[in-house]
């Protein structure tokens, strides 16, 4: 029966010829008559390229640029594009070997033949401009022109940060980087990646066969131009940061000093420091690898990772506490009867002179009774209380926690709280006897020298603090962070920091005071010195706020390993700092000269051993 | 081959064989100045895709002369058992297939990867040759038309599983081989009817189109026909009233049932959109191929196009441009005639069996390689949507050749024994 429809295989016949024919038709339109396709075809080879927008400056408070950026040239290659090459001219050209381009070849084939990459990587203008004139002659073979970052002066190389090429993690958490783009690695260039990055634009151009762009691809329709990337206005004081390196340079430790009224860093170093030029560009991956070989540490950041107990300086956030709970009044005294550890000194009958006199009894005791405040008649249950209470104003003074600076990879420290000695003792199984240590910054305290200048500005204000942070504003707009215009207060009235300042300024200027070094005449250097005990010999560490009334910076000095305490080594540089600032100079030049040729710091590598607890 | 005469090669199709290693072999020319690289022009390099393609050619050919040496009847009474083997790989693919470029159609062997959806065709062919030529099949039964729809229908919807749905599509094929064995003619005029109804609904307003389909309707029925009954009445309002409904379906199917990667492909070719970088680009780059092909060519490994891999998957699905850009208006037109030849001629092959098995399989073979040939250089030219199927014997594809010369060489096999069979 199917044969009776055997006069459709005509049909299906004509169906197929049809076809053909509107194909044949087709084709003569495409390559014979159109025009458009044609002329398109005469220049058609485009090429993707990818337009790198400027990465953002940096300037200091003042205005001075920090950070620049210079042009250089990567030479790109699309493997398959590679034709009628006189590989022996390039190389000589272009100065690399015949083995170096072999290799740099087949690794740009094994990344892809079809679409670009980089065969030679940050070409300086000089030698660019040497062959730029018969790169046309060297088919798929182009130049991409970007940026580099340059340092004005040598300094703050651990606020800058540096900038290096994305890895694998950064490709795969934003879609927006390829291989080869460059990333804020540390600093601000890392926390502020998002605003100094910019947009990348993109071009589409005709090249002819000689490989020379002959013009944009659909009238440059497509194209998207690049977004420039957010100048950062910091708050570092440049002048101020060189002088803190200068007098820092043969020493370890660090030094952070921050505007009281604002919260704005006015320097910040971790010394050894290193020259931010030198993680810049082809000399970066051999640099890095000294730098971080370094057994001194140069790339730690020890102001904002080195956690130390706090030391003596703890004591003035627990003289406040204590007053403010009411469990001491101003005029309590206690006898230096050397319950712990102590110096000669007579006993304490204020507060005021207790924190000149840094006497460490008197802590235990006022730490009792913050600690044991005879809620309860169980000593456990009791310390429970009073550690929470305690724990609680602590982390007020911006102890215990990250401060939210504008710095990636800060440390927070530690206030143990009730769940951390339920942890360690067991529960109910500690009470004041336990974690007496603490009363004078030692023990489970630890707190990184950024909170210490932040306590310095505590008292300097008198019982508040703005976050501190680096940037005041960035973008053509002057964006703000309102985080960092936000009052943090912490609950303790004024007065009693009235008491800590005079202290702190007696601790420089009172018969019996531990930092007389710190002394800057005419300043009202107000300080508290400290220990900060480790392998080796202690850290010296300092800090200071000045002048007394209406103070312009607080600081905090750290000496890593320097014989003699917190009013040997930190103290007197710390008075540079503030006198510098001030002042605009340092008058006292002799003693300048001295502190800053001065290497206190024992010799690296330390050998490990436990130094028993000493206060001073 | 030829030196060993015997009765049964006389009767092979020598100008199928022909035409069939002709366009094997200008394919693989083609896919050689594809992948051509300068630093690696060795045509053995079995790490490159000609070297490969060279390999799989070879495999081909052996496979092609194998079935030549197989009594004809192996493939029609195994042909339960090929499509159930094949329906198992199929199955089998979804749970442990490979993913590449969005479809899990690959399973991987270690050595080779095999893509069942190329053989599936082939089984499908061989078992709905073998269900319709059943003596005492009554075709006008809903019962046997259900049974082949379904046998369709089961390796196109597991394909569809798989994300292929260029494959899936090419199941339609088999419409041409049924309306040889009497499908309604209306069912070809209806596809088409709704094919164009579908452009226009995506181009014009909607009820812009239904007024125009009813002007249609009315002229019909009082212009053009001559005398009017009631039941004409009737089937020109049901007519348009199905219109109507598929029209206003049309853009709910669209935006819901297609995805967003189709879409783009259908707007494109419509030039509702236009981006050249983006979903346009292939398109775009292959006219451009094609076009500075000329009369006559850039010549061999000369094109500049296809060479600096402006034109994406150009070894596989897009290998008519290479053929555009350096052999020209000339080689394009070879090719197609090429195609066209074979095809009318599987036609004529098929009505000249006797057995019902070998003409409706016949059939098949055409209208599968049809279909393929004309959604793959339609795309290439910027005639229909951008479905990715590749051009068959030509295309880069080691599980597609084979199962396009099993395809083909069992039929040739059939073709040989035509006479012996009665």
């Amino acid at each position: 029966m199917s044969n009776q429809y055997s006069n459709r295989s005509g049909i299906v016949k004509v169906i197929f010829l049809t076809i053909g024919v509107l194909f044949v038709l087709r084709l003569s339109m495409l390559q014979l008559f159109d025009k458009e396709y044609k002329e398109k075809a005469k220049n058609q080879s485009l090429r993707n390229v990818t337009q790198y927008p400027a990465r953002g400056l940096m300037y200091d408070r003042n205005g001075e640029l920090l950070v620049y950026n210079e042009a250089v040239y990567d030479l790109m290659v699309i493997p398959r594009m590679v034709k009628d090459l006189d590989t022996d001219y390039f190389c000589q050209a272009v100065g690399i070997t015949r083995e170096g381009f072999d290799e740099r070849m087949e690794k740009a084939y094994k990344y892809s033949p079809y679409s670009a990459s980089i065969f030679m990587k940050q070409i300086s203008k000089e030698d660019f401009g040497r062959w730029e004139s018969v790169l046309y002659r060297f088919k798929g073979f182009y130049v991409s022109k970007r940026t580099l970052r340059l340092y004005g002066k040598p300094i703050a190389a651990h606020v800058l940060g540096y900038v290096g090429e994305v890895n694998e993690k950064d490709l795969e958490e934003d879609s927006y980087y390829k291989r080869g783009d460059y990333i804020g690695k540390s600093g601000l260039e890392k926390s502020y990646e998002r605003e100094l990055r910019g947009l990348k634009g993109k071009k589409i151009m005709h090249v002819d066969v000689h490989n020379r762009e002959i013009g944009p691809y659909m009238h440059g329709q497509m194209d998207t131009m690049p977004l420039e990337g957010m100048n950062l206005y910091t708050t570092i004081d440049s002048e101020l940061q060189e002088y803190a390196e200068t007098v820092m340079a043969n020493k370890r430790g660090c030094i952070v000093a921050i505007e009281p009224s604002t919260g704005e860093v006015l320097t910040l170093l971790s010394a050894p420091c290193y020259d931010p030029n030198l993680l810049v560009g082809r000399i970066r991956g051999e640099n890095f690898k000294r730098l971080n070989d370094d057994i001194a540490k140069p790339l730690f950041n020890r102001a904002l990772q080195a956690q130390y107990p706090p030391g003596s300086i703890f004591k003035v956030a627990q003289a406040m506490i204590a007053l403010h709970l009411g469990v001491i009044t101003p005029t309590t005294g206690f006898v230096c009867d050397k319950v712990i550890g102590c110096h000669g000194h007579p006993s304490a009958r204020t507060v005021q002179e207790a924190i000149k006199m840094s006497c460490n009894p008197y802590f235990y005791y006022t730490y009792r009774r913050v600690i044991q405040q005879g809620k309860y008649k169980n000593a456990a249950k009791d310390s429970q209380y009073g550690l929470t209470v305690w724990h609680d104003y602590m982390l007020r003074f911006g102890f215990g926690q990250q401060l939210g600076i504008d710095l990636p990879n800060v440390k927070g420290g530690n206030i143990p709280d009730t769940s951390f000695y339920n942890k360690w003792y067991g529960k109910n199984r500690w009470s004041f006897i336990t974690i007496y240590s603490n009363s004078i910054g030692q023990g489970e305290v630890e707190v990184v020298p950024l909170q210490m200048a932040n306590l310095a500005c505590i008292v300097a204000n008198r019982g508040y603090y703005y976050t501190p942070h680096l940037v005041r504003y960035y973008g053509p707009d002057s964006i703000k962070n309102p985080a960092f215009y936000q009052r943090h207060e912490t609950g303790i009235e004024r007065q009693y920091f009235d008491i800590a300042a005079r202290g702190m300024y007696d601790v420089v200027h009172g018969a019996g005071g531990t930092a007389h070094k710190a002394d800057v005449p005419g300043l009202d250097v107000c300080g508290k010195t400290g220990t900060a005990e480790n392998y080796g010999n202690d850290h010296s560490v300092f800090i200071a706020f000045a002048p007394r009334d209406n103070p312009k910076i607080a600081v905090a000095v750290y000496v890593e390993n320097a014989q003699g305490g917190g009013g040997t080594w930190a103290a007197p540089i710390a008075s540079l700092i503030i006198e510098k600032y001030i002042n605009g100079e340092v008058k006292r030049k002799e003693f300048e000269r001295y502190y800053t040729e001065v290497n206190p710091c024992q010799k690296l590598p330390l050998t490990r051993r436990i130094k028993k607890v000493r206060k001073r | 081959m030829a030196t060993t005469a015997t009765t049964e090669q006389k009767h092979f199709d020598w100008l199928a064989i022909g035409l069939y290693a002709g366009l094997v072999l200008f394919g693989w020319v083609n896919i050689y100045a594809a992948c051509y690289n300068e630093m690696h022009p060795s045509i053995f390099d079995f790490a490159a895709q000609h070297g490969k393609q060279l390999l799989w050619i070879s495999i081909a050919f052996l496979v092609a002369i194998c079935i030549l040496f197989i009594q004809p009847r192996f493939f029609s009474n195994a042909s339960y058992i090929i499509y159930g083997v094949v329906l198992l790989l199929l199955v089998a693919t979804l749970f442990i297939g490979t993913v590449t470029n969005g479809g899990q159609s690959w399973i991987d062997f270690g050595a080779f990867k095999l893509q069942p959806s190329e053989f599936a065709k082939f089984a499908t062919a061989l078992v709905l040759a073998k269900y319709i030529s059943a003596i005492d099949l009554d075709l006008t039964l809903p019962r046997t038309k259900l049974t082949l729809l379904a046998l369709t229908a089961v390796p196109a919807g597991l394909i569809l599983l798989q994300h292929d749905t260029g494959s899936a599509l090419v199941f339609l094929a088999f419409v041409l081989a049924f309306f040889r064995e009497g499908l309604s003619q209306y069912i070809l005029l209806v596809g088409v009817l709704a094919i164009a109804l579908f452009v226009a609904a995506l181009l014009v307003n909607k009820y812009l189109l239904m007024g125009i389909v009813l002007a249609i309707c009315l002229m019909y029925l009082f212009v053009w026909l001559s005398k009017r009954t009631s039941k004409n009445y009737w089937h020109t309002l049901w007519f348009f009233l199905a219109c109507c409904l598929f029209i206003s379906l049309v853009d709910f199917t669209f935006d819901n049932v297609l995805g967003s990667h189709q879409r783009d492909r259908i707007y494109v070719l419509l030039g509702k959109v236009e981006d050249p970088q983006g979903v346009g680009y292939n398109v775009d780059q292959a006219k451009i191929a094609i076009g500075s092909g000329g009369l006559a060519g850039k010549g061999f490994l000369n094109g500049t196009i296809t060479k600096a891999d402006f034109v994406p998957e150009q070894e596989t699905d897009f290998i008519f441009c290479t053929v555009g850009e350096e052999w020209g208006f000339v080689g394009g037109v070879v090719v197609v005639a090429a195609y066209v030849i074979l095809l009318i001629h599987l036609i004529s092959m098929a009505e000249r069996q006797r057995s019902t098995f070998a003409r409706f399989y016949g059939y098949s073979v055409a209208s599968i390689l049809f279909f393929h040939f004309f959604i793959n250089i339609g795309m290439v030219l910027g005639l229909v949507p951008v479905i990715g199927i590749p051009l068959p014997f030509f295309s880069y594809g080691g599980s597609s050749l084979i199962a396009f010369t099993m395809l083909l060489f069992v039929f040739i096999r059939q073709d040989a024994d035509r006479n012996a069979l009665f």
